[in-house]
């Protein structure tokens, strides 16, 4: 899926039409906690987060995310739009909540890209 | 062409960098500019002494610098079947003339090596006056010499980086980097880790280990902003082996780090929750990104993280 689809499917608002959108979305992550994020986001995937500072670009980056949406209409400022274009990545923000982008783009078949985790394996 | 679709997204990425460059390529850039030609009145054999001497298999035939006709070994072959190799080139050169202009892109002439069922094709400027000449072989060349170009110009910057360690005789060579963390500064926290990451990346490291060095270092740093007294530091230390990450303060020092290291423990303030830390998974994920984790804690001396990460040689 490429992030104009992804836009498309969950309502969200383009804020960075200068850089790259020909990447390709190979599954999505939803979460608020930045380390919950880390823990367990894969690759190359979209990340859906209800949270709204610099971090979100940052550990985006750290964990080689190819595409940012801000949920709950929350609009980002300019700080973290202009460091989401200067690390060349798309940024958008939709109206819907978490749960309702996920099951959309789950719906229009974009996978999970969240790994399980067995943080307590002798449970 | 009449019918030339626009192209969608979808075959825009499909379009090999190849045939990228056959689109940005000028016919100029990649044709082959100094030219033997003929003149009409010349006999067959002098032209068949042309091109033995200059080992080519076809030229253009020009009167006062304009095409009026091109000749190939097919034509000297039909002269010497006939007994008439003392004959002019205007009798036995082809006329149904196929030309290119230097300024057309390569993709055209590419268009026209398919179409047509020619070998070479006479290059004209603005005033149709001959300067160049192109064959399939001169486009191969132009691709290849452009493909090499791009290849380098990425190449370069990450090689002069990656063989850093190569370059220099020592018992021992490592790179130092040191990234002073300040208390509480939320705005530029984890850029010290991308930083990091980034200068990994260009060091040769893998994407997959400059990215685990990136969470656990970026974990790190966000534990230096959110729970110490005065900031502290990361250091990265990066050898042809390994890589030794340290993230260091000088309190207050973690009551229990037994406790700290259960996923989803935490001690940080709704505050600093808000801000979408303090999931209780920093030292959890240092952990599962690292080869070892270390750390020493005391309410005297701060806290001392060590994290290490082992390099094969294929990386």
């Amino acid at each position: 899926m490429n992030v104009m689809q992804v836009i498309e499917i969950c309502k969200a608002t383009l804020l960075t039409p200068d850089v790259d959108l020909d990447v390709d979305i190979k599954g999505g992550f939803s979460g608020d906690l930045m380390s919950d994020v880390l823990a367990s986001v894969q690759a190359e995937s979209v990340l859906i987060t209800g949270l709204c500072n610099p971090q979100v670009v940052r550990t985006a980056l750290i964990g080689n995310v190819r595409m940012i949406i801000f949920a709950r209409g929350k609009k980002p400022g300019e700080d973290i739009i202009n460091l989401a274009i200067d690390e060349n990545l798309p940024v958008a923000y939709s109206p819907l909540g978490l749960y309702e982008i996920s099951g959309r783009l789950t719906q229009a078949g974009l996978p999970s890209y969240e790994m399980e985790m067995n943080l307590f394996p002798k449970d | 062409m009449s019918n030339q679709a626009t192209l969608s997204d979808n075959d825009a990425g499909k379009i090999t960098r190849v045939e990228e460059l056959g689109y940005e390529l000028k016919i100029s850039q990649v044709m082959t500019t100094n030219v033997v030609t003929f003149s009409p009145d010349m006999s067959m054999l002098e032209a068949l002494d042309l091109i033995q001497k200059n080992r080519i298999s076809g030229a253009p035939v020009t009167l006062n610098g304009e095409v009026v006709g091109i000749i190939s070994t097919e034509d000297l072959i039909r002269a010497l079947r006939d007994g008439r190799i003392d004959r002019k080139v205007s009798d036995y050169m082809s006329r149904g003339l196929i030309t290119a202009k230097a300024t057309d892109k390569v993709v055209e002439a590419l268009k026209v090596f398919q179409k047509k069922n020619v070998g070479r094709l006479p290059i004209l400027d603005e005033n149709n006056k001959l300067v160049g000449l192109l064959t399939k072989g001169d486009i191969t060349n132009g691709l290849l010499t452009a493909l090499q170009r791009d290849y380098q110009a990425e190449e370069l910057i990450r090689y002069r980086a990656s063989h850093l360690f190569e370059d220099i005789e020592s018992d021992r060579t490592s790179l130092i980097l040191r990234y002073r963390i300040i208390k509480d500064d939320f705005l530029h926290g984890g850029a010290a880790s991308n930083h990091i990451k980034k200068a990994l990346h260009r060091l040769g490291a893998s994407r997959q280990v400059a990215r685990k060095c990136g969470i656990a270092v970026y974990e790190a740093e966000m534990n230096l902003i959110i729970h110490t007294t005065n900031g502290g530091f990361l250091r990265v230390e990066v050898e042809p082996h390994k890589i030794t990450m340290e993230a260091y303060d000088d309190g207050p020092g973690i009551d229990d780090v037994e406790k700290a290291l259960t996923p989803g423990y935490s001690t940080a303030t709704e505050e600093v929750r808000n801000k979408g830390f303090g999931a209780g998974m920093g030292l959890v994920n240092i952990r599962s990104c690292v080869d070892e984790m270390t750390i020493k804690s005391s309410k005297e001396s701060g806290t001392n993280l060590y994290m290490i990460m082992y390099l094969d040689k294929s990386q």
